[in-house]
């Protein structure tokens, strides 16, 4: 199965095991990964699983949707790499990602 | 004393509120035994799609556990589920089961959340009369939801409103009746209220306000209503949406202070030592809003379970979280925040018409709570501008071209 890292704002790494399909936010919280609370289970309505890509995947994941996009606006801390992970389905060929989550949620 | 890895921690009750205690118990350190004992024999499990998407079809039974079963192995927290806490103990500080087991505590987490209140007409108590509350219900219901059915649904609340949507959605001619005179009522302003009733009305349903049932005709199954404006409603199924009551008989029976739920401190704890008490079954209080409420809400449980935690692990904080809340109806996203009760001016951001707008509720200039249809940007600031309890000026909120963030610059 691919791995996943994410890696607090201390550093601190996270080595999660992702299956395909499932949401990063999902494996997130499956994990224990501090900082990930997806608090809408998934509805895109919290914010609450925000992600910072790492720039050597930034163009391997899909575009934001138009919802992701305007919680992202409002939301702190936003740049660019800014993603709300239960809206990214992992996929076999990420193997290897890195997600650093902001130092607000941790 | 023992040490802490020799204590127990038997949290009652496996929604949401139980789900984020027994992760946050370990992520803040305690390596005691924790037991997480539900009623229903599913594993904790996303509520708010169950009125929604789970209901449509659209999500499968399986992406509704919160978490997986390995990640409770991986915590090492024993889930018993199906099995029904009977009675406390708070003098030996043990809970009595329904399979006739007796498991001490060190620490008690009454996490047991609310239930549909019921319709109490003995004519109403049939088989295609539903509530939403459970996967179980939703089981049931679900199959009757199919293209040309006529769905009768008994309150304009969040849930009826919901199920209302659904239905529509899958074909079914619907009807909501709400008693009072608008839906909504007890959370939303008029303007609010009068917009989700034009929506609904727009997308098919014919909802009626001010309007309440008389009687339930029919033989085994309810086949008709008759209403309190003297006309009759023939139907096929009756979804009722009026309300949750919180579960507070344990709490009850063991001697607890109760009023409107299990009455507990900033910190989660109850009129009992060693007893706590999270989620929809727990009137608390609340730091930042500076009082007392029983709220029923996902983050709010979520919030309260974090709080219980910190105490029990030793390191209290006072449970201060603006409560906020969600509901999808159609293709309106709706996003809540803060509570708007005593709220003395509402200012309209957006465009009501094109569905697409922010609501402000403000008191002396202070944003109290919002509500955001089809605004997630919008939302998103609000939450932080009730947060900050910040005046700001009501021309600035409604004006467009006035970028909303900037109001939280020196926030």
């Amino acid at each position: 199965m691919p791995t996943v890292i994410f890696i607090e704002s201390n550093e601190m790494e996270h080595r999660v095991e992702a299956e395909a399909g499932c949401s990063l936010m999902q494996v997130a919280m499956d994990n224990f990964v501090p900082g990930i609370y997806g608090e809408c289970g998934g509805a895109c309505s919290c914010a609450t699983c925000h992600v910072y890509v790492d720039p050597a995947w930034e163009h391997c994941l899909p575009p934001r949707s138009s919802d992701e996009s305007f919680m992202l606006e409002g939301a702190p801390e936003v740049n660019e790499r800014s993603r709300l992970c239960c809206q990214l389905k992992m996929r076999e060929e990420w193997g290897g990602l890195v997600l650093r989550i902001p130092a607000t949620q941790g | 004393m023992s040490s802490p890895s020799e204590t127990t921690v038997v949290v009652v009750g496996a929604g949401h509120a139980g789900a984020e205690l027994v992760s946050a118990l370990r992520q803040k350190g305690y390596s005691g035994r924790i037991i997480l004992i539900g009623e229903e024999t599913e594993l904790p499990y996303h509520r708010p799609p169950l009125s929604k998407v789970y209901l449509s079809g659209e999500v499968s039974r399986e992406s509704l556990l919160i978490r997986s079963a390995t990640a409770y192995d991986k915590l090492q927290v024993e889930c018993w589920t199906g099995v029904q806490v009977l009675s406390i103990d708070s003098q030996g500080r043990t809970v009595s089961l329904s399979d006739g087991r007796v498991q001490a505590y060190d620490k008690l987490v009454l996490a047991t959340g609310g239930r549909a209140r019921r319709l109490e007409a003995p004519a109403a108590q049939r088989p295609n009369v539903h509530y939403v509350r459970t996967l179980q219900d939703i089981d049931g219901l679900k199959p009757m939801f199919t293209a040309g059915r006529r769905l009768l649904v008994i309150g304009g609340g969040y849930i009826g409103l919901e199920a209302a949507a659904v239905g529509i959605k899958s074909g079914l001619s619907v009807t909501v009746l709400e008693a009072a005179p608008r839906v909504l009522a007890r959370v939303a302003a008029p303007e609010i209220s009068a917009f989700y009733e034009r929506a609904h009305r727009r997308r098919g349903v014919d909802l009626r306000t001010g309007v309440s049932v008389l009687d339930y005709l029919g033989g085994d199954r309810v086949e008709a209503v008759r209403l309190s404006d003297g006309s009759e409603l023939a139907l096929d199924l009756v979804v009722v949406g009026i309300g949750i009551l919180p579960n507070d008989e344990l709490a009850r029976d063991a001697g607890l202070d109760l009023d409107n739920g299990i009455m507990v401190n900033e910190f989660a704890q109850t009129s009992t030592p060693d007893i706590l008490a999270v989620g929809d079954c727990a009137n608390h209080v609340n730091a930042f809003l500076d009082r007392r409420v029983r709220i029923e809400s996902v983050p709010s449980a979520q919030e309260q379970a974090r709080t219980a935690a910190a105490t029990i692990c030793g390191s209290p904080a006072p449970h201060a979280a603006v409560p906020w809340f969600w509901s999808d109806q159609f293709d309106l996203k709706l996003q809540m925040v803060g509570l708007s009760q005593g709220y003395d001016q509402l200012v309209l951001r957006g465009d009501v018409e094109a569905e697409s707008f922010c609501a402000f509720y403000l008191k002396d200039g202070v944003v109290l709570s919002a509500d955001a249809v089809n605004r997630p940007q919008d939302f998103m600031v609000a939450k932080r501008l009730v947060a900050s309890r910040k005046q700001v000026s009501a021309q600035a909120l409604a004006d467009e071209q006035f970028p909303l963030k900037t109001l939280l610059s020196d926030v």
